[in-house]
């Protein structure tokens, strides 16, 4: 068969770090102008392949060649100059520059020995024009909305000439309306006869987007398929090798009222376990944040709170939780007034948090897993003498145990782990205690499907004991598919607050932009 | 149950490993460097590190000089550590040491003479740690309450603290013809020569002891308390102490004012210890060379001990060294150690991921093989 229309074959790849393999014997084989999805659980070694073809890392064995020219163990600026551009999943743009200098950077168009301005915003324009990428070129970085950003990242790989496009987890951090933007890009360049490989582990955007994928467990390939002839379900099962419950938490527009879905809870007449009074908040910008926000969860009850990311969530969060001061209003949990109170007196007073971002907040990385399960406890856990070794270590053997921490090691830095396993890390210190009220702040952000699988049991069964459930996340899909009542939040406010049995994507789609009906 | 546990003994292996190897590549690194050096000057470098080992721990009284210097170097490099595993960098112990020295001196002349030992001493010190508290708790508050980089104010501070003592002696408080206060008639240590006669002439004494439960107590605190737990989840990520319901700023005030008391009790040595009396610029150096110590022990009080005692040692083994080489040649070499472990430190843990790569890939081409 002629190589002419194979974009990149590898073949047989290894690669370790320490004792640790990442890939064992992975082969992909993706054609010119292909869309093609690269998934599997998280660990699963996704990333590392791609970075070998991007000439991040070079393999311990196995071949790799683009465009059909053997390439194994290039450099990067070798898959630069071969045109393979890679998008990753942490944006590095510098937030201070202009669109247009953060797209020249590092081969800036020169008059003289300065930069040559005009030239370097006509490439730019010039570059938008032809893609269909449309940026404004003048602006700044930090301006920019996260789909913005993402833009020019894409854009920066096209003007250094990529035609294999790599993107590690595009959507992790979109709305859905950037999330269509994406696809439509991506489809344009497709259809310019560019190749895209697309890591994820979003089974609806596979079936949506790609037109061949290739399954990766445990650091090898597993299986190639065409998309036309596969479901959600044999994906899934390839990438955890055996049957999920796919809760179609991963499949927006469908919700299930179906087996696992509790009765619905007791309503809301009861007295309210979180309860919040004209609440506003003002953001690190010194603009508002939360604008007199009200709204009570009862007992049994998941409240969703949907919308695109910056619309007030984090800071609504950051203040039920002790984290920031609000201008004005207060929150009660169980008609007692915890405003003005610390983070560890709301803890102790019955109040979790699943924080946003366990890499910033959730824990603290260097510390084991043990030291990790006791973090916003450790004076439940210490006395005169100091911290009580023996009963950390008692906890830890539980928790580890009750919500499967893998490794089960208590003393291993919470570093080495899977974002999976991180993020049970932190259910199991929050869920695993006594609590009333539960703020789950995107739960199930970067992990894999067995754990969200395990995550969202661990949310209803809650529920279902009769606690109170504040769900913030950016995954629609997931709201739908845990929520009692839904509120979309949008510019600091309330946009709809409805019964889940009356929502749908399609719904709370207007909402979510601010273009409410 | 016991795969789990060798698991972990394994593991410790490794991390002691790492944290092990690093300074001692270093000190190859910096012997290497020092045969060249003294080569450099036609002298045999066997010879001279036999002079070097010979001056320091050969005989009582060398080995009491590096004691009494790793006494004060212990206490910066603690103070150092201390605040630096709150994420802190203080570069003012060379300050707070000499705010100790003096208050400890104070303290020393206001008691009269023949005040018991065990209440003179103890007054004394718990002068020093508190003067050496408000001297770490200025920065310290600055950069709690409005964010001011406590590397920029501990650095200024110490020309203020500095001009401010010489002020005080020179017009008011010294013997005239001297740049010290008078002699303190109560709440002196005592000196190791005092009950062993092999050590005379030495400066060593008792406030080892002192330095000595320091170090317990702050590794006591920094791995076993919860105080140590808060402390060190700041320093590694705030932002995620700040959740674990830690006061921040708390714990950055607490962390600069304890780490001023620990560099400020590193004074008693010299004006109980030595002299009984304070003496402009005792301590000029110690409090800067602390950070060293802190560096090369990698932050953690065990490492601290042996960084001092090899920091003291080179810097006696200077003098000793003297009549074959320049003694600036040891200053040299406290610069390559620094230097190498700075460097070392990554390089050695890469180097050790490397060789552990390697090991796994040929045993399992190994057990493919059979």
């Amino acid at each position: 068969m002629s190589d002419s229309g194979i974009a990149v074959r590898m073949l047989g790849i290894a690669k370790s770090f320490g004792s640790v393999g990442a890939n064992q014997d992975a082969s992909l084989e993706v054609r010119v102008g292909e869309i093609h999805a690269l998934v599997g659980e998280n660990g699963a070694g996704k990333s590392t392949l791609m970075r070998i073809l991007s000439g991040l890392y070079a393999p311990d064995a196995g071949s790799v060649e683009v465009l059909g020219r053997n390439v194994t163990g290039w450099k990067t600026p070798d898959a630069i100059a071969a045109g393979v551009g890679m998008v990753h999943q942490h944006f590095m743009l510098v937030p201070t520059l202009t669109v247009a200098e953060n797209l020249v950077l590092g081969m800036e168009p020169v008059s003289g020995l300065t930069l040559n301005r005009a030239k370097a915003l006509a490439d730019v324009r010039a570059l938008c024009a032809s893609t269909g990428l449309v940026v404004d070129a003048d602006r700044l970085v930090s301006d920019l909305s996260v789909g913005e950003a993402q833009r020019v990242e894409i854009l920066k790989a096209l003007y250094r000439g990529a035609r294999v496009l790599i993107l590690d987890e595009p959507t992790a951090v979109l709305s859905p309306p950037e999330i269509r933007d994406l696809w439509t890009v991506l489809r344009t360049l497709r259809d310019a006869g560019n190749t895209v490989v697309l890591i994820t582990h979003k089974l609806d955007e596979v079936i949506e987007i790609s037109s061949a994928i290739t399954v990766m467990r445990a650091g090898r390939t597993i299986t190639r398929l065409n998309t036309v002839d596969t479901t959600p379900r044999d994906i899934a099962r390839a990438m955890v090798g055996r049957d999920v419950s796919l809760a179609l938490d991963m499949m927006p527009g469908v919700r299930i009222t179906s087996e696992h879905e509790a009765p619905m809870p007791p309503s809301a007449t009861g007295p309210a376990a979180l309860r919040v009074e004209n609440l506003t908040i003002n953001s690190d910008r010194h603009t508002i944040a939360v604008n007199n926000l009200s709204f009570a969860v009862a007992p049994g009850e998941v409240f969703g709170i949907a919308g695109v990311e910056g619309n007030g969530q984090t800071e609504l969060l950051e203040v039920l939780a002790g984290l920031r001061r609000p201008h004005r209003g207060r929150i009660f949990l169980e008609n007692a007034d915890i405003s003005g109170r610390s983070v560890r007196d709301r803890a102790d007073a019955g109040l979790s948090h699943i924080p946003e971002d366990r890499h910033r907040r959730g824990l603290v990385l260097d510390y084991s897993i043990a030291d990790n399960l006791i973090l916003g406890r450790q004076h439940k856990f210490s006395g005169k003498l100091g911290l009580h070794r023996d009963a950390i270590a008692a906890e830890a053997q539980n928790q580890i145990l009750a919500f499967d921490i893998r490794p089960p090691e208590p003393l291993v830095p919470a570093r080495a782990l899977s974002g999976g396993n991180q993020q049970k890390i932190v259910i199991a210190r929050e869920m695993g205690r006594p609590f009333r009220v539960l703020l789950a702040a995107q739960p199930t952000r970067g992990v894999d499907v067995g754990a969200i699988e395990f995550i969202h049991a661990q949310l209803r069964k809650a529920r279902d004991a009769g606690k109170a459930i504040l769900l913030v996340s950016a995954d629609l899909a997931e709201v739908l598919a845990l929520s009692d009542r839904i509120a979309v939040m949008y510019g600091g406010q309330f946009a709809c607050v409805l019964p889940a049995q009356d929502c749908d994507a399609e719904r709370l789609g207007p909402y979510m932009t601010g273009a409410n009906g | 149950m016991s795969a789990p546990i060798t698991r972990t003994q394994a593991s410790v292996r490794r991390h002691l490993e790492a944290t092990l190897l690093p300074p001692i590549v270093a000190l190859v690194v910096a012997m290497v460097v020092g045969d060249v050096l003294i080569l450099s000057y036609g002298q045999s470098p066997s010879t001279v590190y036999r002079l070097l080992i010979d001056g320091t721990w050969g005989n009582s009284y060398g080995f009491g000089q590096v004691i009494y210097k790793a006494t004060t170097l212990s206490c910066t490099g603690l103070a150092f550590a201390l605040a630096a595993r709150a994420g802190l960098f203080n570069v003012g112990a060379e300050g707070q040491l000499a705010m100790g020295g003096f208050a400890a001196a104070l303290a020393g002349l206001a008691l009269p003479a023949g005040t018991p030992a065990l209440v003179a001493i103890p007054l004394c010190a718990i002068a020093a740690m508190m003067a050496g508290a408000a001297t770490g708790a200025l920065p310290g508050v600055l950069r709690a309450r409005f964010g001011a980089s406590e590397v920029i104010v501990t650095i200024m501070l110490n020309f203020v603290v500095l001009a401010l003592l010489n002020y005080i002696i020179t017009a008011h408080l010294h013997v005239p013809e001297t740049l010290h206060t008078p002699e303190m008639q109560a709440g002196t240590v005592a000196r190791f020569a005092d009950s062993f006669e092999s050590f005379h002439g030495s400066a060593a004494n008792w406030t080892l002891i002192a330095s000595i439960v320091a170090t317990a107590a702050v590794w006591y605190f920094l791995f076993r308390s919860k105080g140590g737990y808060e402390l060190r989840a700041v320093g590694l990520q705030p932002d995620a102490a700040e959740y674990g319901g830690v006061s921040v700023s708390g714990v950055i005030l607490r962390a600069m004012m304890w780490s001023g008391a620990i560099a400020g009790l590193g004074g008693i040595n010299f004006v109980q210890g030595y002299k009984g009396y304070y003496e402009e610029g005792f301590a000029a150096g110690s409090g800067f060379l602390g950070i060293a110590v802190a560096l090369v022990g990698r932050n953690h009080p065990i490492g601290i001990i042996f960084a001092a005692l090899l920091f003291a040692t080179l810097s006696q083994g200077g003098l000793a060294v003297n009549a074959l080489v320049p003694k600036q040649l040891v200053d040299i070499l406290q610069a390559v150690v620094i230097l190498a472990v700075a460097t070392a430190v990554p390089e050695v843990q890469r180097q050790m991921r490397v060789a552990a790569a390697a090991l796994v890939r040929t045993a399992a081409a190994r057990k493919a093989a059979s």
